[in-house]
């Protein structure tokens, strides 16, 4: 007689995952404790809901009045102005702070330098920079402007850095080879390389700039975030909602024109 | 790159081929180009609103600046700004939490192979465009009225921003799913629940991790600030102490930001290396 094999207990087609129960069961955990240290409470969520709906009923509709918009089109052509600027003198000096980094190209003390300098830039939000250049330049557009250029070269330098760093070195010793000075090796064996992407990276810096020109405009910095934030404190909600639909507007615009952008450089 | 020649008639009716590393038209668009960012920086630069008098003492204000952080007043951190810290991480980590589970709502509707409705695909891509066009600050300023004061108000403006960011990225991935799985597991007879558990879910897990420890890295930094317009936390203290003109605990609250961005960004560069 041959055995009958003993019968195997069916596996599971999807066996119950514990790590991820558990996990899943911390992280409940967690947010029940975040909730009563930072005070979040169901009560206080649905008084904000009830009170919420009152707040968008005095929104609609948007203020369309002439005297308000010529308010939004003063503000709205600052903070064009303050991501235009930003972005193009953001562009110019980050260039040369990238390739410094470039730890292929520069010197290694001065590739640290360079590198500390981009953490620091990194590390500031643009509204605490902007802050403190309202505090050393004033209330006003340059303040923005200054707070923006520094967001920018923090984030291109660091991108250009890594770019130069990945780039094939053959061409660079090629132009190296024939002679050429520093300079020329930089315009015709690095830049070459690395524009396409720089391009890509300017673009969307622009519609980044564009996106924090609302945002410096809160703590004194000029532009469209100053007529927000004086809109919110004098409880003119109907004007805030126009500004925040023609901020989404600008930034959708500064998309588009920041893609149209990057396909004709690539 | 794309490389063109162009025929140029040489003397005797032959042709001479010069090369062009780019074509006309491309020419003339990046000519075009440049010659509008030229033309935007001079309107910019001859329209903007610079008061002069403010600039001549920039450079004094700016040294007074320092003088005034210095010394630092780090007496003041165990009173106010540790507790202003712990709110900041809270509401970081919470609002990220609420950000992923809303985003992923959204990017199953925005992705095109979970819905098959083209309507509700745009409602989709329209609530991401929306809320990350809208900056953090200004969601903040909208929940504060709502909500009164305090971490609530920021950890919704947290949650309610990261939504755009994240379910982008999300979307993006499970588009980039391969189909075999999911044909398998169709065939197979599982559940639309299934489906989505076994079949996308093991595909997406990286790339969902990895997309909310940075989200999460972000979003430290925004919390930092938030409290400038009521949103609790660091900028909270900050917002109190530029109001009380009192720059030795500015400077404290920002070596207690500058402190917390390089811990983050360690630790999310060391989560990146454990999740890929």
């Amino acid at each position: 007689m041959s055995d009958i094999p003993a019968p195997v207990p069916r596996r599971l087609a999807f066996p119950p995952n514990w790590p991820m129960r558990i996990g899943l069961l911390v992280l409940l955990l967690y947010v029940v404790y975040a909730s009563t240290i930072l005070d979040i409470t169901w009560t206080r969520f649905v008084a904000g809901v009830s009170h919420g709906g009152r707040f968008l009923a005095r929104m609609f509709p948007p203020d369309f009045s002439p005297d308000k918009l010529v308010l939004l089109e003063a503000g709205m052509i600052e903070s064009l102005q303050i991501a235009v600027l930003a972005t193009i003198f953001g562009v110019a000096l980050s260039l040369p702070l990238g390739l410094a980094a470039a730890r292929n190209l520069s010197p290694a003390p001065l590739a640290w330098t360079a590198r500390t300098l981009i953490a620091l830039c990194r590390s500031l939000h643009p509204v605490i920079v902007a802050i403190l250049f309202v505090k050393a330049v004033g209330f006003g557009a340059l303040a923005g402007v200054l707070a923006l250029i520094v967001a920018s070269m923090g984030f291109l330098s660091k991108l250009i850095g890594e770019a130069v760093e990945e780039m094939s070195m053959k061409q660079m010793e090629a132009v190296r080879a024939t002679g050429a000075p520093f300079l020329s090796v930089v315009v015709m064996g690095v830049m070459p390389q690395v524009m396409p992407r720089f391009i890509g990276f300017s673009a969307y810096q622009l519609d980044s700039n564009l996106r924090n020109s609302a945002l410096v405009g809160l703590v004194g910095g000029g532009g469209i975030g100053a007529t927000l934030f004086t809109a919110f404190q004098r409880f003119d909600y109907d004007f805030v909602l126009t500004i925040v639909l023609a901020i989404i507007a600008i930034v959708m615009v500064g998309e588009i024109v920041s893609g149209w952008m990057r396909r004709l450089f690539q | 790159m794309t490389g063109a020649t162009a025929f140029l008639a040489g003397p005797a009716g032959d042709k001479l081929r010069r090369w062009h590393r780019f074509t006309l038209a491309e020419r003339i668009g990046r000519s075009g180009f440049y010659l509008l960012a030229l033309m935007a920086l001079v309107w910019s630069l001859q329209t903007i609103e610079i008061i002069p008098e403010f600039l001549y003492d920039a450079p004094k204000q700016t040294a007074d600046l320092f003088v005034r952080m210095w010394p630092i007043d780090w007496p003041w951190y165990p009173k106010v700004v540790h507790e202003a810290l712990i709110e900041t991480l809270h509401t970081a980590t919470l609002g990220t939490i609420v950000a992923v589970l809303l985003a992923s709502l959204t990017a199953l509707l925005a992705a095109r192979n979970i819905t098959h409705s083209v309507t509700l695909n745009l409602i989709g891509r329209f609530i991401l465009v929306a809320t990350r066009s809208v900056h953090a600050m200004v969601w903040a300023l909208f929940f504060v009225a709502v909500f009164g004061p305090g971490a609530l108000a920021g950890t919704l403006a947290i949650a309610v921003h990261s939504i755009g960011f994240t379910g982008k990225l999300l979307s993006e991935a499970i588009e980039e799913a391969r189909p075999g799985p999911i044909e398998a597991l169709t065939a197979a007879g599982a559940s639309p629940l299934a489906i989505l558990l076994k079949g996308y879910w093991p595909q997406v897990k990286p790339a969902f991790l990895g997309i909310a420890v940075f989200r999460w890295d972000i979003n430290v930094r925004e919390s930092a600030v938030l409290g400038l317009v009521g949103g609790g936390g660091l900028g909270m203290a900050l917002d109190t102490a530029l109001s009380n003109l009192y720059w030795d605990q500015v400077g404290l609250v920002l070596c207690v930001i500058f402190a917390v961005v390089i811990v983050t960004e360690i630790a999310v560069t060391w989560a990146r290396g454990k999740i890929i």
